[in-house]
């Protein structure tokens, strides 16, 4: 684990395992001189509080000891697809395997929300199976519908409303992804456990 | 009520923004000079949270339909106000502000704040996700609100005019460049480009180059970073920059020098120094 400056007021915490995210995580939001943490691929970010110490919030850091969880104690948010994805036989294509395979395989796993971007309520989902791990379009499409579940690279996620996207798509939910009225408004957040069921 | 009767280039609400979301995928946003908006609110009588207007360039036309006290800050606009102190109008005044000679963005303060709906605790338009009220149009009608902090002002407080040099941090990644890359962001006159914004201001100059190869596994961007995408051209990120991006971030821009950052204009000349 290595703690570098981000700036005036926040510190990175850099991590060997992407899989320890959550644990710290939940670790340093408690920590008092955290104003806000913000989770990457392999990285936390920590802002600092308006009157913490740097020197202090980074030995505190140092000092966390985050694990692997394998099984999450939150309840997985199931949500059900209709896996009529436009990609989805492209995406067979390039696994070779047929569609139901595909649905199969997406539908199979348990999922953790490791980080979120790219637009509010927007999930990055670890757990994709190998066999699914395909690049995302060379043209990214300039509308992609809300509620696509799609995957691209070792991820998958959920499109909150629509927007641009790169990602293959794979099916479509009505789960409202998110909501500004609901607290909190996304229904994925960091750490998250996900299944998708096919409908 | 405030009527908008033309936005000029670009006319947003702001307050200070949506702290705390960003871990769920939401910008920070508010306004880009906090310095500008927070003399602006403070001269009028408002709490720092209070919701004003930010003037991309002047061109704002507007009427209000009962007496209210306004200040204007930030870049010098002219026309129908003066600016850095609070000017008492009357109802059915119609103003206008003409574009600065210098800076880029105003913020014209009402006592009371603009009143519009909050979105997760912010009435800020931000122009990345889309959260808050949309950029004004002609016809929009905006609530002055009651909330006030204090008196009125009755000092006039003209704004800095401070060189563009901004003060970073080195880091978290200038590891992933060559050696020589922060003297050299340190060692160039850099020049805005067109395709500059809210939620980024874009950079010309010498393309740094990377010391290693792969992708950074996609991590938190925050207001101020220096983000250097594949072309080499460093990117400063705005109030409305994403939360997450695989891009190394060389250095990190300090808040005060962000409200340097946000006058810039296309065109502009701006220097790095790092902060001692």
């Amino acid at each position: 684990m290595i703690v570098r400056r981000y700036g005036e007021h926040a510190l990175l915490v850099e991590l060997d395992d992407p899989r320890l995210v959550p644990s710290l995580l939940a670790a340093a939001a408690a920590l008092v001189g955290a104003a806000e943490v913000v989770p990457g691929a392999c990285t936390l970010l920590v802002v600092l509080a308006a009157d913490a110490s740097r020197e202090q919030l980074t030995t505190q850091l140092s000092s966390l000891q985050p694990a692997v969880h394998e099984s999450s104690d939150r309840e997985p948010v199931e949500l059900a697809v209709r896996y009529d994805g436009e990609d989805l036989d492209e995406v067979a294509q390039l696994a070779g395997l047929d569609r139901d395979s595909v649905v199969e395989l997406h539908s199979s796993a348990t999922y953790t929300v490791r980080f979120c971007g790219f637009s509010p309520g927007f999930g990055y989902l670890d757990g994709l199976v190998e066999q699914l791990h395909v690049a995302r379009r060379a043209e990214p499409r300039t509308a992609v519908p809300a509620g696509s579940v799609a995957i691209a690279g070792e991820f998958t996620g959920v499109y909150p409303r629509s927007s641009p996207g790169g990602w293959r798509l794979l099916g479509r939910t009505d789960a409202p992804l998110w909501d500004t009225a609901r607290t909190p408004p996304a229904l994925l957040t960091p750490g998250s456990t996900v299944r998708f069921r096919p409908s | 009520m405030i009527e908008i009767g033309e936005p000029g280039p670009l006319a947003t609400v702001q307050d200070l923004g949506r702290p705390g979301y960003a871990a769920l995928g939401v910008p920070r946003s508010g306004a880009f000079d906090r310095g500008a908006a927070a003399l602006a609110n403070r001269l009028v009588g408002n709490a720092p949270g209070a919701a004003l207007l930010e003037v991309t360039l002047g061109g704002l036309r507007l009427a209000l339909r009962r007496a209210a006290t306004l200040a204007l800050t930030g870049a010098p606009c002219g026309g129908d106000l003066d600016r850095g102190t609070a000017v008492t109008v009357r109802a059915g005044s119609e103003l206008r502000l003409t574009p600065p000679a210098t800076g880029l963005r105003s913020y014209l303060a009402v006592r009371g704040g603009i009143d519009v709906e909050p979105v997760l605790g912010s009435r800020s338009t931000d122009l990345l996700s889309g959260l808050g009220p949309s950029p004004l149009r002609a016809g929009d009608t905006l609530p002055i609100g009651r909330a006030v902090a204090g008196e009125v002002s009755e000092v006039s407080a003209p704004g800095p005019s401070p060189a563009n040099v901004l003060s970073i941090d080195a880091g978290p990644r200038d590891d992933w460049f060559a050696g020589v890359a922060l003297d050299q962001l340190t060692g160039t006159e850099w020049t805005v480009r067109g395709e500059s914004d809210r939620i980024g201001i874009r950079l010309d100059g010498p393309a740094f180059e990377r010391s290693r190869v792969g992708e950074l596994p996609s991590e938190a961007m925050l207001p101020g970073a220096l983000q250097v995408p594949p072309d080499g051209r460093p990117i400063l990120f705005g109030p409305d920059c994403p939360v997450t991006g695989g891009y190394p971030v060389i250095a990190v821009v300090r808040t005060r020098s962000l409200d340097v950052a946000a006058q810039l204009r296309p065109g502009d000349a701006v220097r790095f120094t790092i902060s001692r």
